[in-house]
């Protein structure tokens, strides 16, 4: 009894050890990269968005029956900002950065992909729901990943992707609802989305000198340099003029 | 008694059929189109006739099999005059003209579909059939359509049939729809497009089912007598996603459907 009890104390002993050097060493990590924020302007108003008329699939017209949903080509918010821009590093990485453990997702809700423009580091891992009471398929027309088209049942279980290269950007259909759109930005390294208010954030940026760059699915690419010090988070912004 | 076993079982299958379709178990849904008595008359009539075929082909079936089916020992077997070559010559003639002959008495009531031009008042609303949905275009207040512009299709912007309403006066007005809403008791004129392949506009209770064929506008017409909501479904297998490839045909008052087309003008 008594040698099983040192043998429980040391392997607990060893373990808090462990994860107090592992947690250490994260935090020393953390201090040297900082963050990007800031935020994307739209100049102008938005163009007109058309309306979404799903009498096809009753189950989701139902979902959206007192607020049609619009396309979704420029999505500007109340202050100006214009969302679904998608801000990444272009230029100044080493190539080395770590990917990205996050899980990042894209929803079939109501016969709509949610979020309509997403983005995810090369190798970093993706979930694809269904979360509506019909079938879906989701194909992806990538040029330079591997082009697929999957079909997923109601009910059915998540899917698990990943792309390899980078992709400015994939355009995402479905095939039975012909309305449904939305583009996988597969970048390499930190990246941004930004919000219904314009603002994004890029975590885990290096100190250094970089280009960034903003993609919009309408509207274009736009590029800037931005120098971040240790410890002193930097702020950018974009503005992209109405057409 | 295997023979007259399979005989009796020969028999019971037939009847069980005939009992079936004589009353009209599993039938077609109700006709709701001006023109559907005459296809529900044809098909009857078919129905009928091969019907008499069926039962006398399986009555001299089971008859041989009761007879004969579990005699012992070698029988004689009597050569068809002329031999196999008389008797394939026999069973193509036999065959050929029962099919001459339901086409000609059927193609009265596809004439009266198809040869009889439409109502010239009729409402026309074009079609636009792709991988997997089905769109629909009304002319507008000016009656009229814009020209087509298949390489401006772009589904992401709803423009499902290549509209171009920034430089065509005509499709300025025109009106694009999810479903297919008709006034009861006017005829109809649809144009059927496809933008890609192949594809079937059925509706079961119009009696209609018509096939697209892309490069060709095809024109269907017809009047629908009753109100309600139907399904319009493709029956050309067309891929992945043929299983869902459908949309709804409404048939309402002239009010409601003024009220419906105000309604999705006003979503342009």
């Amino acid at each position: 009894m008594k040698a099983g009890f040192k043998v429980v104390a040391l392997a607990s002993a060893i373990l808090v050890v462990g994860f107090v050097l592992l947690y250490s060493g994260r935090s020393v990590s953390a201090a040297s990269t900082v963050q990007i924020t800031g935020s994307v302007k739209l100049d102008g108003a938005a163009p007109h968005q058309k309306p979404i008329d799903m009498a096809k699939e009753p189950s989701c017209a139902a979902v959206h029956k007192d607020k049609p949903i619009t396309t979704e080509g420029v999505v500007a918010g109340a202050n100006g900002g214009l969302a679904n821009v998608v801000v990444y590093i272009t230029q100044g990485l080493t190539g080395n950065e770590p990917v990205s453990t996050q899980s990042v997702e894209i929803n079939q809700k109501g016969c709509q992909y949610v979020p309509h423009v997403v983005a995810v580091d090369a190798g970093q891992h993706m979930k694809i729901l269904n979360s509506d009471q019909t079938s879906h398929n989701i194909h992806p027309q990538a040029t330079k990943n591997p082009e697929w088209n999957k079909s997923q049942l109601a009910g059915a279980p998540p899917l698990d992707v990943t792309w390899n290269n980078e992709e400015i950007a994939i355009p995402v259909k479905c095939n039975v609802h012909p309305w449904m759109h939305a583009y996988i930005v597969v970048v390499k390294g930190p990246y941004g989305v930004s919000d219904d208010s314009g603002s994004f954030k890029l975590d885990n940026v290096p100190a250094g000198s970089y280009t960034l760059t903003a993609w919009h699915e309408t509207y274009g690419t736009q590029t800037q340099t931005v120098t971040v010090a240790a410890g002193k988070p930097a702020t950018v912004s974009f503005t992209f003029k109405a057409k | 008694m295997p023979g007259k076993a399979f005989a009796v079982v020969v028999v019971i299958i037939t009847l069980v059929i005939a009992y079936c379709v004589i009353t009209h178990v599993w039938w077609m849904p109700v006709d709701i189109s001006a023109h559907g008595p005459k296809i529900d008359h044809q098909i009857e009539e078919t129905v009928f006739g091969a019907g008499i075929l069926f039962i006398a082909g399986q009555l001299v079936l089971a008859s041989f099999a009761f007879l004969y089916g579990d005699s012992k020992g070698a029988r004689k077997m009597k050569a068809f005059p002329g031999g196999a070559k008389s008797l394939i010559v026999f069973a193509c003639v036999v065959v050929g003209v029962e099919i001459l002959v339901l086409s000609f008495i059927g193609s009265k009531a596809w004439a009266s579909v198809y040869f009889t031009p439409p109502d010239p008042d009729s409402l026309r609303v074009d079609v636009q059939a792709g991988q997997f949905a089905f769109y629909f275009r009304y002319p507008g207040p000016d009656g009229k359509f814009g020209p087509l512009h298949p390489d401006l299709i772009n589904e992401a912007t709803q423009n499902y049939f290549g509209l171009d309403t920034d430089h065509d006066a005509d499709s300025k007005d025109d009106i694009v729809t999810a479903g297919l809403a008709i006034p009861v008791n006017k005829p109809v004129l649809l144009t059927l497009h496809s933008k890609d392949m192949g594809h079937s506009f059925d509706v079961r209770e119009l009696r209609i089912q018509q096939d697209f064929v892309p490069g060709i506008v095809i024109p269907v017409h017809f009047t629908a007598l009753q109100t309600g909501k139907f399904e319009i479904v493709c029956t050309q297998l067309c891929g992945l996603g043929h299983y869902n490839m459908k949309a709804y045909l409404e048939i309402m008052t002239q009010a409601d459907y003024d009220n419906w087309l105000k309604q999705q003008a006003a979503m342009q």
